[in-house]
């Protein structure tokens, strides 16, 4: 469980993130959306860490991210398994030894352990034969599914998504969710998956935030938001002609 | 940073994997154009000092000593030096800068690992080891380059020019000029790797970390170059 408590984050004068607070469940695939530029990524920045927050707390499991010392908040890294927005693969590493990279700094596992697990990594994302390539030489989908499997190598006990499906096609995205999914109840990890497609939030929405300009705007799950009467919510939802003949036809 | 960078690393056997690679990747792999340099820099400088002291009262041994002091003394580890600046300094900056842009560099935060020591301190560490080697390279066929030019000269003979090489040596001249090119390589990997590292916005803030990651480089070893002589050949 990690809990976000009145955060504050603004860059250059400019207030991006005003008084978030959420709690993000383990065991649940919690989900952040908005619109583009509503903070998302900031806000996930901001819980991770890589950005400190001007004002407000991030709990993991009760334990402040910001009153830890250095060697807790090694630790705790160790727990963390991030996707980033735009995959972060290494570059000077072939797909395998990127899966394998957080195995070989943080665990005493041997060089085949290693192995048969990055390859057990990345044949749940669907990724074969691509082991010796490096990330320039695959497609952007299979970049972003190899990140996903370097940041579930380690079973992370805090899993980020920051959009693990934009860029793939809506069979591959389903099965991406499904996965997010699986091992979010699998081993009760605190999911946190941000997203903008409709899709995924009916998919796997258990626990959803939705953020505008910055606030926490909105809280509910896959069924309430259909219903709920919050017009900034609504128009996110029904955007789509296909989604709005949904609606009427419920 | 600095302090950040020094920091043990997380794990040994992968951070001594990676002081080989970077020995590979900055020293091996500009081992060619520093030898060409190098040896048309002595044959230049021997042509030159033949054409300076064309007087019957300096002895023709002088074109070989000044050669070899001005080769092993400057050219090598300063000149030589700067240049390993424009190529392994641009290289290193542009390297971290693209890392930091596209996130690696957070990335690897987040696993938790310590990146600034993860990533700077093997390239300075194996900077700082092989330039010396490179260097003494760079001596080496510098005074061949001077010896090959000796041929083309009329009134200088190739025992003449080796006499003058060996003419008053003191082996402190070497110690010198290595102890310098390590305090160098320590100036380029650092100064570099801290631009690229800080660099922020997109890829037009990589090319401009990289030139400044060059044009400070140069000027700190230019400094430290007047300083360190100062001190140690007084
Ligand atoms: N490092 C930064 N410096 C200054 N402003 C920033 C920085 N990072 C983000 N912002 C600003 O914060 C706002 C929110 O950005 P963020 O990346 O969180 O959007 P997002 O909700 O993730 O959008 P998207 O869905 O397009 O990824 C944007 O207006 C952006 O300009
Ligand atoms: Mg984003």
């Amino acid at each position: 469980m990690i809990e976000v408590k009145n955060i504050f984050k603004g860059f250059n004068g400019v207030e991006i993130l005003k008084d978030v607070t959420f709690t993000f469940e383990a065991g649940k695939t919690n989900l952040i959306i908005g619109q583009s530029g509503s903070g998302k990524s900031v806000l996930t920045k901001c819980i991770v860490g890589l950005l400190d927050p001007d004002r407000g707390q991030v709990l993991y499991d009760g334990r402040d991210l910001a009153a830890m010392k250095a060697k807790e908040k090694k630790a705790i890294r160790t727990e963390i398994g991030m996707l980033f927005q735009g995959g972060a693969l290494f570059d000077s590493m072939t797909v395998i030894e990127n899966v394998e990279f957080p195995l070989q700094m943080f665990t005493k596992m041997k060089p085949n352990e290693r192995r048969d697990r990055a390859r057990f990594c990345l044949d749940r994302v669907n990724i074969k034969d691509k082991d010796g390539l490096y990330p320039a030489e695959i497609s952007g989908g299979m970049q972003k599914r190899v990140a996903i499997a370097r940041a579930i190598a380690m079973q992370p006990r805090y899993l980020f998504c920051d959009e693990p499906n934009s860029g793939l096609d809506p069979v591959t995205a389903i099965v991406i969710d499904n996965l997010i999914q699986e091992i979010t109840q699998e081993f009760n990890i605190t999911t946190v998956v941000i997203t903008h497609d409709m899709n995924s939030v009916l998919e796997i929405g258990e626990n959803i935030m939705f953020i505008n300009k910055g606030e926490n705007w909105w809280v509910g799950d896959r069924n309430s938001i259909l219903k709920t009467e919050n017009e900034e919510v609504n128009n996110f939802v029904y955007v789509s002609k296909f989604m709005s003949q949904f609606r009427d036809q419920i | 940073m600095l302090s950040a960078c020094f920091s043990w690393p997380d794990k040994f056997s992968v951070f001594w994997n990676h002081v080989m690679k970077e020995m590979i990747r900055l020293g091996v792999k500009s081992l060619g154009i520093v030898i060409l340099m190098s040896a048309f820099m002595g044959g230049v400088i021997v042509i030159q000092t033949n054409a300076a002291i064309d007087s019957p009262l300096i002895p023709a041994y002088t074109v070989g000593f000044t050669t070899r002091q001005s080769v092993i003394l400057e050219f090598a580890p300063t000149i030589i030096c700067l240049i390993l600046a424009g190529i392994v300094g641009s290289s290193i900056s542009s390297e971290l800068g693209t890392m930091r842009i596209t996130e690696q560099i957070d990335a690897l935060d987040i696993m938790g690992v310590n990146s600034a020591s993860f990533l700077i301190l093997p390239k300075i560490i194996a900077a700082v080891i092989i330039f010396p080697i490179l260097i003494m390279y760079s001596m080496a066929t510098g005074l061949v380059g001077g010896w090959l030019a000796c041929q083309s000269l009329d009134n200088i003979s190739s025992q003449t020019y080796l006499m003058g090489l060996q003419w008053y040596w003191d082996p402190f001249y070497l110690q010198y000029a290595l102890i310098k090119t390590a305090i160098f390589a320590f100036i380029i990997t650092s100064v570099s790797a801290c631009e690229g590292y800080h660099a922020s916005g997109g890829t037009l803030e990589v090319g401009r970390s990289s030139t400044k990651a060059v044009i400070y480089s140069c000027m700190t070893i230019l400094l430290t170059n007047y300083v360190i002589t100062q001190l140690l050949l007084l």
